[in-house]
């Protein structure tokens, strides 16, 4: 997604860039198929594949919880900015 | 298995459904607001509902017929490859996150209710408006079609007509009711009745979801056998797998990453989410909302569980409501039933209401009768929404309906071209409004004429729409079609903003502002509570 700047100060901050993190990591994750396309280790009897995705559903919500907590702080830090 | 009607079954899944309806038709009278003809009053319910609901609702949105019938009917058929369903919700919230919140703030600045609105003030444009209102309504048909699917199979598994040997009326007669059911509700009572239904329908879904996940592999002898029984099938069908080969990891991919970019577009996941309170709520609720993920990926495991309970059925649509009546007694499959029923009948009305709502807005008001009345309006949308489940029968009627999860992939196909302009124009004014249009335009034609040419897989009777992945050009793997549309869509844009931008084009009006997109309820200008859907005739 293009994220054009609109007249704002430093756009990108150490903060901002670890929310990006968060919020890109669960496209890597899941998009790469390959790394997940496997039954062992199966975790009680359920293969890989399944019980993988799933820990990602828990994996992207701390990472969602994560990106929410710095962008409220980010934003408190901002208040009376541009934003 | 079709032995004849389940009484007791029957009898509890009626008894559910008489009660639903009783609250339906009271709901007409809950919290009543001032005018009963109004637009707003039926198709918005009068917009008093707060957080709580609106929540209510969005979790509609998320569990219906899609969730309970079709994604385990796909792992029951194709294994892995129906388990994409998983990803494309974790991919959802990132994306809610980041672009969500700044469509609630614009659309709470300038009063916006539905995507076409925030279209037309972003890029002055009433032809993009009209492209993307279309489309919703479009798009919405296929999904309201595998709603219809949902209730259907459920009816059919119950022993109430269906089959494959009887004539088209007792074959038929499942998705005639369905529909009936569905058209009558909607009409009578507008949105008041799926919001207070909602309760209903996500508690008795909860229960059956907690018996189904831990009693079904309990008694099935644990996952092992579960896996290892689903594993023969496949191999001995030479179909389908439990892990995705590396030759349908594209497929895999470009599913979930499609299906992610596609839900919200939809015009009534727009509407729920312009309802919340404040645009944090929006970012709070995304971190809850993934226990939705989870339930689905345990719901889709149910397909695995048919197979090694050994269900047998030639239409996949009817392998967990199959299961169900095999497993539990006949009492709890009853109540099970009504969830999966009345968790089709409440998102395909709250459907139906938003595109019909969209028709009045983006279409009646602005383009046919700028000066309607609001009982005018009221009576367009009653009638639109019935139009628009007319539309959704025939999707039912004329394309395969043992891979209904292609219903809701080819409405996402459609929807997933209206992006470009919406989240485009959330972030940049720099695509022009006519490059957004032929993109759009690229978009539709190419997904429709691909998907076209899907013949059915299972059905050699059907020879287009059966199926939503293709090559893709350039690339060589299979895809899903939408998908590949999309980047034509986004491609076509980018390159005629530059020739248009080098020809002088005119740039439309843009009636927002950059602190528009980032303003909070509190700060000046921002109405909490969004005016009625008729309202926005100022501009």
């Amino acid at each position: 997604m293009s994220e054009v700047p609109e007249a704002r100060p430093p756009l990108v901050t150490p903060v901002r860039v670890v929310i990006a993190v968060c919020l890109i990591a669960p496209f890597v994750a899941m998009l790469w198929v390959g790394s997940y396309a496997k039954t062992d280790p199966a975790f009680i009897g359920i293969p890989f594949f399944y019980w993988y995705q799933m820990l990602w559903v828990l994996i992207s919500t701390a990472l969602t919880m994560t990106a929410y907590k710095l962008w409220q702080r980010d934003q408190r830090g901002r208040r009376g900015g541009a934003e | 298995m079709k032995d004849g009607v389940n009484g007791v079954a029957l009898g509890v899944f009626i008894f559910f459904f008489l009660a639903v309806t009783v609250m339906g038709f009271l709901a007409a009278r809950w919290r009543k607001a001032e005018s009963e003809a109004s637009l707003d009053e039926w198709g918005l319910g009068g917009r008093s509902f707060g957080t709580w609901i609106t929540w209510f609702l969005l979790g509609g949105d998320l569990y219906t017929a899609y969730t309970f019938v079709a994604v385990p009917a796909a792992i029951y058929a194709a294994g892995a490859a129906g388990f994409f369903a998983v990803p494309y919700t974790i991919l959802v919230y990132p994306l809610i996150f980041t672009f969500l919140p700044r469509l609630w703030s614009v659309s709470h600045r300038h009063g916006y209710v539905t995507t076409s609105d925030f279209v037309r003030g972003r890029f002055g444009s009433k032809g993009l408006s009209l492209a993307v209102a279309v489309t919703g309504i479009l798009a919405t048909m296929p999904y309201i079609a595998l709603q219809l699917v949902g209730i259907q199979a459920v009816l059919d598994v119950m022993g109430i007509g269906g089959g494959t040997d009887s004539n088209w009326f007792v074959k038929d007669l499942p998705l005639l009711i369905a529909f009936g059911v569905l058209a009558a509700y909607t009409y009578s009572s507008g949105l008041r009745a799926p919001a207070l239904i909602a309760f209903v329908k996500d508690a008795l879904i909860y229960i059956v979801i907690a018996v189904a996940i831990i009693y079904i592999p309990i008694k099935l002898g644990g996952f092992d056998d579960i896996f290892s029984a689903a594993n023969d099938k496949f191999t001995k069908a030479g179909a389908g797998a439990i892990v995705s080969p590396p030759a349908a990891q594209w497929t895999y991919a470009t599913l979930a990453l499609g299906s992610a970019l596609a839900l919200f577009m939809y015009p009534h996941s727009i509407t729920a989410t312009l309802s919340s309170k404040s645009r944090e709520v929006i970012r709070r609720n995304t971190t809850i909302l993934p226990l939705y993920s989870l339930m689905l990926g345990l719901l889709a495991l149910l397909g695995f569980m048919a197979i090694k309970s050994g269900v047998d059925v030639t239409n996949p649509q009817l392998a967990i409501p199959q299961l169900f009546e095999d497993m539990f007694p006949s009492w709890f499959a009853g109540v099970a039933f009504a969830a999966i029923g009345i968790g089709a009948l409440v998102p395909a009305a709250i459907m139906s209401i938003a595109a019909a709502n969209l028709f009045t807005r983006n279409i009646y008001k602005d383009f046919i009768k700028p000066d309607a009345t609001p009982e005018q309006e009221t009576k367009v949308s009653k009638l639109v929404s019935l139009l628009v489940k007319v539309g959704a029968l025939v999707f039912v009627l004329t394309m395969d309906k043992t891979v209904a999860i292609n219903f809701q992939l080819l409405g996402g196909i459609w929807i997933l071209q209206t992006f470009p302009a919406l989240v485009g124009g959330l972030f940049t004014r720099w695509f022009h409004r006519w490059a957004l249009l032929a993109g759009w335009a690229t978009g539709m034609i190419y997904g429709t004429i691909a998907a076209y040419d899907v013949a059915s897989p299972t059905n050699p009777g059907q020879k287009h729409f059966g199926g939503s992945n293709a090559e893709i050009p350039g690339i060589g793997e299979i895809g899903y079609i939408g998908l590949t549309a999309f980047v034509l869509n986004v491609l076509v844009t980018v390159v005629l903003t530059f020739v248009l931008k080098a020809l002088k084009a005119p740039e439309g009006v843009d009636e927002t502002n950059p602190r528009d997109y980032t303003a909070d309820a509190g700060d000046p200008g921002v109405e909490v509570e969004l005016p009625p859907a008729t309202a926005g005739a100022s501009h």
